[in-house]
C-alpha cells in the first residue's frame, strides 16, 4: 500500500492514516495540524480545558457528567464507562486506572492514530478519569510494536510532568496521579483486559477467569482497577468542555457521540473515519464522497468486517444498517473497535478465512484446550483445503471442531438468498475468553454464504487426499 | 472445615449440601458425582485451563457451561453433569486435547493410570478426526537429573508449573511459546533444580513428566500398593509404597490431611532406590576377631550364620556390667523394634546407656514437657510461627511445604531467629539473625529493651493470634541448651504458646516415646516416675540414670565401654563430633552394629546384624507432633536380614530370657500395658485410622533446664554454624541413584564484611582452625551467613564439618587465615 502519511520525524506511518470528512471533530480536531502530538499545539487548541473544567468540579459531579454522557466503551464490548466505574467494591483501596492501548484486532488502527496524533488528549481523559474517581496511579499499556506511539506518549508524559499537568498537586489543586507507560511484548491476546493485567504485573500474558474476577473488583495486584480504551478516555476532555448535553447532540439515543473508524481493504480511500454513530450506514461510509469514495476500480463488493477479525461477516444487504453497536449486534456481528475490513468480488473467501484463522491461531496463548488445539485444527484443515487437499467431509468438520470452541449455533448473518436468517451476536464458549470463539467467526460467516468455494477447492483435486475419509 | 450452613444445590435432580465456599467440582465428588477433569488439584489453586470440568449450570439466568472448578457453590445452583450439552462439551475437549497427544500410551509409563486414558474411555469420542500431523518435539528432555519431560504428551495443565511456583516456590519450570505450539520448560541453563520436583511427576495427569528411577520399570497394573509412611524424617509423611516381583519400584506421596497432603520432598521419594541397592547387607557379618581370629580389631568381616553372630553377641553381652554397655541410635527403626531393644536394654541387660538422639538432638524431659503443638495448629490461618531452628527446607522438606503454605496462602506471620537465611527467609516477617549462643538474649530483647526488627517480631509474638515455636538445634557446633535456654524465654513471655520438634531424625520421637534414653522408660515417663507399672513385664530396670550419646562415646572412648550397640548409627558419618566417634569406636570393647549397608562406622564393628529396611517391615511410626501412623511391607528383606524388633526377640532368647512377645501385636498388647501414652491405642486401630494416624497425647511435667553459659564472641575469630542440607553423603543418599550427587559440596560461607575485615577473597583458599586443629578448605563470600559467623554443611564432600565440632563445648570459634 502506498505510503500516504509519512510523517514529519520521517517516521513512515503505515498507511492508511486519518482522512478529513467534514463531520465533527470531537476526538480528532488537532489530527490535521502536522505537530498535532506536542504539548504546544495542544495548549494552543484547547488542551487541558477538560481537565481544568474537571477540576473546579467535585469528582462525583465529574462521574456523574460522563454517566450522563452515556459514554460507550471504545474496546469492543460497549460498555458505559459511566457505569463501569461504579463497579469497584467499596472501601478498598487503592485502586488502578489501567489504559487498554494494546490495539491489535485484525483491521484496527484507530487508538495508534490516537497515540500518535494527540497524545495530550489522551492524557487528559486519563486524568479526568483519575479525578473522578479518586486515583492516583495510572498505567498506560502500549502495543509492543507501536513504536512510533510509545515514543510520542512518553514524550508527552515528560512534556506534562514538566508543566505540572501530571505528578502531585496537579495545576495547583490537592489532586496528584503518576502515569506509567508500559510497552507490551507482542501478543494480541494482551488486548483481552485480564492477560493485559497480568502481563503488566510481569506475567505471562494469559486471561484470568471470571468471574469472579472482574478487573473493577480485583485487578492489578489484586486491586480494584478501571480499565478503559484508549479511545473511550480520549472522549473525556471534549464531554467535560462541552458537557454532556452536548456530547449527546451527536449520534444517536443509544449510542451518543462520534466513533473511529478503520476502513481497510477494497476501498477507493481507506483510513480513520470520525462518524457520528447510529446516524451514518455503512453503504455512507464506504460510498460517499466524504468517506471511502466506493469499492476499487468500480468492483462490487462481496463482503465485509464490521468490526475487526472477530466479528461475522456482512454482505451487501447489510449496507444500510447504521453504524451503531445493538443493531449490528442484532445482525449477527459486531461493531467491536470499529475496524472495517472491505473484501471486493476478486476476493478468495477460502483465502481470507484462511488468513484470519492463521492470525488466531498463531495469537491463542495456549492457556484453555479448546482454543489452543482448536484454533491450530481449524488452520490445518483450511490450509489442507487451500492446498487443494480437501475432503468433502472437511466442511462439516470445520464447524464441528468450532462447536467444540464455541458451542450452539454461531452469530451469523442474514442470507435472504438462501432464506437463512441471522444469528445474534454474541457467542457462547466453552474457552476462558473470546479469542478462540474468533475464529470460528470467518469459518461460519464464510461457509455459509461461499459453501461452494470450499467445495470448489474440495472436487478440483488434481492430487491424492491425505487421508482416507473419517467415519461419520 | 468452613463454618456456617450447608449450601443446598441440585445435582442432576437431587439435592446435595455443599459446603460453605465448596467449588462445584469438590462438592459433586464428595457427593458422588464425579465430573472429568486435568488441571484441577484440590491443593492448588483453580486456574480453569483443561476445560474439561465445564457442566450446565443455571444459576437463576438460564443454563449455562460452566468450568465446575472455578465455581463456588451458591444455593439454588441447578446442576447438570449429564446433559446433552455437558456431554457434547466434555466430548469436544477431550478430542481436542487428544489432537496433539500422541497416542503412545504403549510404551508410556502413565499407561494403566493416566487421567487421558480413563477419561477419554468414560467421556470421550471413541476415535478421532484428527488426520493433521501432530506437534512434535523433542522427547524427552530432562529437566533435571531425576525428572524427564515429555512436551509432545503434555496437555498443558499447569499443574506442574502451578506447583512450581505456588507450592513449592521455585519458579523454574513455565509456559514457553503460545497457541499449540505452548510447551512446559525450563529457562536454557536453569535445571528445574527444586528439592520438590518430584510431586510435578506424580501430579501430571498423562506421561509427560517421568521419573527416572520409576522409567519403564513397571506397568502400573503389575503394581502391588501399601499405604505406609516416609521414615527417611521425622515428619512422616504419608507414602504409597508400590512394588511389583518383589522390589520397591516407587513411593508416591498421600494426601494426609494433617501432615504431608500427598506432598514429598525428592530425598522422601526417591530413597527406595537405596533400600533396593545391591550393596544392602544379605546377612550377618563377624569381623576376624569376633569369629575366633587372633586380631581383636580384624578388619576383614566375613558373613556368618546368624546362630553364629547373635551367639558372639550374647557371649560379649553376658556377665558384662550393665553399666558398661551401650546402645545408641534407633531411628530408623518402627516403634515396635524400638520397644524391644529398650526392653532388651533397659528390662533385660539393665543398662540404661540408651539414646537415640546421636549428638544433635534435644534433652527429652524438655521436649516432653513443653505443651507440643502439631503441624495443623503450627499452620494456624493467621497464626505466628517463630522458628528457632534448623532451616525445614533442607531437614524436613514437607513441612517446609506445609509452613509456606500457611505464609504464602492462608496469612499466617513467619518470624526466624537463625544464624544464617533459610527457605523461608524469603517470606518471613521478620528475619532475625542470632549469633550462636545469644538466642535467649534475643528473645528477652524482642519483649524487653530490644529495637527495630527485634521490638517489632515481639510485638507481633505478643498480639494475641496462636503461637507456635518450631524449635530444634539451629546449627551442630551448638550445644542444646542454648536452644532450650530460648525456647523457655519464649514459653515463659508466651502464653499459650505451642511447640514442635524440629528433631529430624526418622523416627527419633518414636524413639523418645520408647524410652530410648537415659531415664526413661516406654510412655514418656522417667524411671522414677514410672510407679509399678513395669515390675511385672520387665524382669529388671536400670538403677541410676545413664549416658546420653555423648557421654557414652565418651567413656567408650576412655575404655569405659565394653559393649557397643550400634542401632542404624553411622556415628563416623553422622555424629556432629567426627574426633569422639573414632575414638569411640577405637577404645570401645566389642562394637555391635545392626544396620542396613556396611557403612565406615559399621567396618569397625566386630559384630554385624544385618536388618530389614523400612520397606521390609511392618509397624508404625511416631512423627514429631506424636502422630503415630502405619509403616507397611512393600518387599522381603534381602538375604536373611530381618526387622529389628526379631534380632531383639532371638537376642533375648540367647541371653536365656524372654522378651514376652513374638509378634506385633503381641508388643502392642504389652506396650498398651506399660504406657499411659499408648493405653488406649493398637496397631489395629492405627491401621484404621487412614491417611491421618493417631495423635499419642501426653505430655510430662517440665523440669527447668539449668542455664548454659556462653563465651563472648570475639574480634579475631568467627563462631562455627555447622547444618545439614537436604542432601549429603549419608548412605542413604550414597546409595540411592536418584539422589547421590546432589549433594552439594561444603566450603566455608563468610559474610562479605567479615572476608574484608580478615584480608580473604571469596574463593580464596585458608586454614580454618579450631578446638580440634586445623584444616584447609576454601571460602565462599555469602550475604545468606550473618556476620561474626563461618557457615559449613555436614557431611559433604570437601570440608568435613564433623572434624571440627568438639561436642563438649557450648559454641566453636573458629579462626580463618590464608592458607600458604
Amino acid at each position: 500500500m502506498a505510503d500516504t502519511n509519512p510523517s514529519p520525524d520521517g517516521y513512515v506511518e503505515h498507511a492508511p492514516g486519518y482522512v478529513v470528512n467534514g463531520g465533527p471533530t470531537l476526538l480528532t480536531s488537532r489530527f490535521p495540524f502536522e505537530d498535532s502530538y506536542t504539548l504546544e499545539r495542544s495548549m494552543q487548541t484547547g488542551g487541558y480545558v477538560g481537565l481544568r473544567v474537571a477540576l473546579a468540579r467535585t469528582p462525583a459531579e465529574v462521574h456523574d457528567e460522563v454517566r450522563q454522557a452515556t459514554l460507550l466503551g471504545r474496546g469492543g464490548a460497549g460498555f458505559p464507562a459511566g457505569v463501569k466505574w461504579g463497579f469497584c467494591p467499596e472501601g478498598v483501596w487503592p485502586r488502578y486506572l489501567v489504559v487498554n492501548g494494546d490495539e491489535s484486532e485484525p483491521g484496527t488502527y484507530k487508538d495508534r492514530l490516537l497515540m500518535e496524533r494527540d497524545p495530550h488528549q489522551l492524557i487528559e481523559g486519563c486524568l479526568i478519569t483519575c479525578y473522578a474517581l479518586g486515583l492516583s496511579q495510572c498505567f498506560l499499556y502500549v502495543r509492543g510494536e507501536m513504536a512510533l506511539a510509545q515514543e510520542r506518549i512518553a514524550v508527552a508524559l515528560n512534556e506534562a510532568y514538566e508543566a505540572d499537568l501530571i505528578g502531585s498537586n496537579i495545576l495547583g489543586s490537592d489532586f496528584s496521579v503518576d502515569i506509567v507507560l508500559h510497552w507490551g511484548a507482542g501478543a494480541y491476546i494482551v488486548g483481552e483486559e485480564t492477560a493485559l493485567i497480568e502481563s503488566l504485573e510481569g506475567n505471562r500474558g494469559m486471561p484470568r477467569l471470571k468471574p469472579p474476577y472482574f478487573p473493577a473488583a480485583i485487578g492489578l495486584y489484586g486491586q480494584p482497577t478501571i480499565v478503559n480504551n484508549v479511545e473511550t478516555l480520549s472522549n473525556l476532555p471534549w464531554i467535560m468542555e462541552n458537557g454532556a448535553d452536548a456530547y449527546k447532540g451527536y449520534g444517536s439515543e443509544a449510542s451518543p457521540g462520534t466513533r473511529l473508524f478503520a476502513v481497510s481493504g477494497h476501498v477507493q480511500r481507506p483510513g480513520v473515519y470520525e462518524v457520528e454513530q447510529g446516524v451514518t450506514t455503512f453503504r455512507d461510509l464506504f460510498y460517499g464522497d466524504n468517506y471511502c469514495q466506493g469499492i476499487r476500480d468500480g468492483n462490487e463488493l462481496k463482503m465485509f468486517i464490521p468490526g475487526g477479525g472477530s466479528a461475522p461477516w456482512f454482505f451487501g444487504e447489510h449496507l444500510d444498517l447504521p453504524l451503531e453497536a445493538r443493531g449490528v449486534s442484532e445482525a449477527g456481528s459486531m461493531l467491536g473497535s470499529g475496524a472495517i475490513v472491505v473484501m471486493d468480488e476478486t476476493t478468495d473467501a477460502v483465502k481470507a478465512c484462511l488468513r484470519l484463522v492463521r492470525f488466531y491461531a498463531n495469537e491463542s496463548c495456549g492457556k484453555c484446550a479448546p482454543c489452543r488445539e482448536g484454533t491450530s485444527w481449524e488452520h490445518k484443515i483450511l490450509q489442507r483445503i487451500y492446498d487443494g487437499e480437501g475432503r468433502p467431509s472437511d466442511i462439516d468438520l470445520l464447524l464441528s471442531v468450532g462447536n467444540h470452541i464455541s458451542p450452539g449455533p454461531y452469530p451469523v448473518a442474514s442470507f435472504d438468498a438462501a432464506d437463512l436468517e441471522a444469528v445474534p451476536f454474541p457467542p457462547a464458549q466453552t474457552t476462558i475468553c473470546p479469542l478462540g470463539p474468533s475464529a470460528v467467526a470467518p469459518i461460519t460467516s464464510a461457509i455459509r454464504r461461499f459453501r461452494h468455494e470450499f467445495e470448489a477447492l474440495i472436487t478440483r483435486r488434481d492430487s491424492i487426499p491425505v487421508a482416507a475419509e473419517a467415519g461419520a | 472445615m468452613s463454618d456456617g450452613a450447608p449450601v443446598e444445590i441440585t445435582v442432576n435432580g437431587s439435592t446435595v449440601a455443599a459446603r460453605p465456599g465448596e467449588l462445584l467440582i469438590d462438592a459433586c465428588e464428595r457427593t458422588g458425582t464425579y465430573i472429568p477433569r486435568f488441571c484441577h488439584h484440590p491443593r492448588m489453586e483453580p486456574v480453569g485451563m483443561c476445560r474439561m470440568c465445564l457442566v450446565e449450570v443455571d444459576t437463576g439466568r438460564g443454563p449455562a457451561l460452566q468450568p465446575s472448578c472455578m465455581l463456588t457453590c451458591s444455593p439454588g445452583m441447578q446442576v447438570d453433569t449429564e446433559s446433552e450439552r455437558t456431554r457434547s462439551a466434555q466430548d469436544g475437549v477431550l478430542e481436542l486435547l487428544l489432537v496433539n497427544h500422541p497416542l503412545d500410551c504403549p510404551v508410556c509409563d502413565k499407561g494403566g493410570e493416566c487421567p487421558l486414558q480413563d477419561q477419554t474411555m468414560t467421556f470421550g469420542p471413541g476415535e478421532s478426526r484428527y488426520v493433521e500431523e501432530k506437534r512434535h518435539f523433542v522427547k524427552p528432555i530432562p529437566v533435571n537429573t531425576n525428572v524427564l519431560l515429555d512436551r509432545e504428551r503434555c496437555v498443558l495443565c499447569d499443574r506442574c508449573t502451578r506447583f512450581a511456583d505456588q507450592v513449592a516456590g521455585d519458579r523454574l519450570i513455565h509456559f514457553l511459546e503460545r497457541g499449540s505450539r505452548t510447551q512446559v520448560n525450563t529457562f536454557p541453563g536453569e535445571p528445574f533444580s527444586s528439592y520438590f520436583s518430584g510431586n510435578t511427576v506424580q501430579i501430571c495427569p498423562v506421561g509427560a513428566l517421568t521419573a527416572v528411577p520409576f522409567r519403564f520399570k513397571a506397568r502400573p497394573w503389575d503394581l502391588e500398593e501399601v499405604e505406609s509412611t516416609s521414615v527417611l524424617d521425622s515428619v512422616g509423611s504419608r507414602i504409597s509404597v508400590q512394588s511389583s516381583r518383589g522390589r520397591v519400584l516407587r513411593f508416591m506421596g498421600l494426601d494426609s490431611d494433617a501432615v504431608n497432603w500427598g506432598w514429598l520432598s525428592d530425598r522422601e521419594r526417591f530413597v527406595f532406590e537405596a533400600y533396593d541397592h545391591p550393596d544392602r547387607l544379605t546377612g550377618p557379618l563377624l569381623s576376624g576377631g569376633a569369629a575366633g581370629g587372633q586380631d581383636p580389631k580384624g578388619s576383614t568381616q566375613v558373613l556368618a550364620t546368624w546362630a553364629d553372630a547373635l551367639g558372639a553377641t550374647a557371649e560379649a553381652l553376658s556377665g558384662t556390667d550393665p553399666d558398661r554397655i551401650a546402645v545408641l541410635g534407633g531411628s530408623r527403626l518402627t516403634n515396635e523394634s524400638q520397644y524391644a531393644w529398650a526392653k532388651l536394654a533397659k528390662g533385660t541387660l539393665g543398662t540404661d546407656n540408651v539414646d537415640a538422639q546421636l549428638g544433635d538432638g534435644l534433652p527429652v524431659e524438655v521436649l516432653l514437657g513443653l505443651p507440643r503443638a502439631t503441624i495443623d495448629e503450627a499452620c494456624t490461618p493467621g497464626g505466628t510461627i517463630v522458628l528457632l531452628g534448623p532451616d525445614p527446607k533442607e531437614e524436613l522438606g514437607s513441612l517446609y511445604l506445609r509452613l509456606r503454605h500457611a505464609v504464602v496462602h492462608d496469612g499466617a506471620t513467619l518470624i526466624e531467629l537463625t544464624p544464617h537465611a533459610t527457605g523461608l527467609t524469603g517470606i518471613a516477617t521478620h528475619s532475625i539473625r542470632v549469633l550462636p549462643g545469644e538466642a535467649a538474649g534475643v528473645v528477652r530483647a524482642m519483649f524487653q529493651g530490644g529495637t527495630g526488627d527485634v521490638a517489632a517480631a515481639g510485638a507481633v509474638i505478643s498480639s494475641g493470634g496462636p503461637v507456635t515455636v518450631l524449635w530444634g538445634r539451629t546449627s551442630l557446633a551448638e550445644t542444646d541448651g542454648l536452644v532450650v535456654d530460648a525456647a523457655m524465654a519464649l514459653l515463659e513471655h508466651v502464653p499459650d504458646v505451642g511447640f514442635l520438634s524440629l528433631l529430624r531424625r526418622g523416627n527419633v520421637h518414636g524413639a523418645l516415646d520408647m524410652g530410648m534414653s537415659p531415664g526413661f522408660l516406654p510412655g514418656r515417663t522417667t524411671i522414677e516416675a514410672s510407679g509399678d507399672k513395669f515390675e511385672n513385664v520387665w524382669s529388671c530396670l536400670p538403677g541410676e540414670t545413664g549416658l546420653g550419646c555423648v557421654a557414652a562415646l565418651e567413656a567408650a572412648a576412655a575404655g569405659d565401654i565394653d559393649v557397643l550397640v550400634l542401632l542404624g548409627a553411622d556415628i563416623l558419618a553422622d555424629l556432629p563430633d567426627h574426633d569422639l566417634a573414632r575414638r569411640a569406636l577405637e577404645q570401645a570393647g566389642t562394637v555391635v552394629a545392626v544396620d542396613l549397608f556396611v557403612t565406615s562406622t559399621v567396618e569397625c564393628a566386630d559384630i554385624v546384624l544385618a536388618a530389614a529396611a523400612p520397606t521390609e517391615v511392618d509397624g508404625s511410626f511416631t512423627n514429631l507432633e506424636g502422630r503415630i501412623s502405619v509403616v507397611a511391607r512393600g518387599s522381603s528383606p534381602p538375604g536373611t536380614s530381618r526387622p529389628d524388633w526379631m534380632i531383639a526377640v532371638e537376642l533375648a532368647e540367647r541371653l536365656g530370657t524372654d522378651l514376652g512377645f513374638t509378634s506385633l501385636d503381641g508388643i502392642w498388647s504389652e506396650l498398651a500395658s506399660v504406657s499411659a501414652v499408648h493405653a488406649d491405642l493398637s496397631l489395629n486401630l492405627i491401621r484404621a485410622s487412614g491417611t491421618e494416624g493417631l495423635l499419642a497425647k501426653g505430655q510430662m511435667p517440665l523440669a527447668m533446664p539449668p542455664v548454659t553459659e556462653v563465651p563472648d564472641a570475639t574480634e579475631s575469630t568467627l563462631r562455627l554454624v555447622v547444618t545439614r542440607s537436604m542432601f549429603d553423603n549419608g548412605v542413604l543418599n550414597a546409595h540411592s541413584n536418584a539422589l547421590a550427587g546432589l549433594a552439594p559440596g561444603a566450603g566455608i560461607r563468610v559474610e562479605p564484611s567479615d572476608l574484608d575485615r580478615l584480608g580473604l577473597e571469596d574463593g580464596s583458599t585458608v586454614e580454618i582452625s579450631g578446638p580440634r586443629g586445623e584444616h584447609i578448605a576454601e571460602v565462599v563470600a555469602s550475604t545468606q551467613v550473618m556476620a561474626g559467623t563461618a557457615h559449613v554443611l555436614f557431611n559433604q564432600d570437601g570440608l568435613d564439618a564433623g572434624r571440627l565440632i568438639d561436642a563438649s563445648m557450648p559454641v566453636i570459634d573458629v579462626r580463618l587465615v590464608k592458607a600458604r
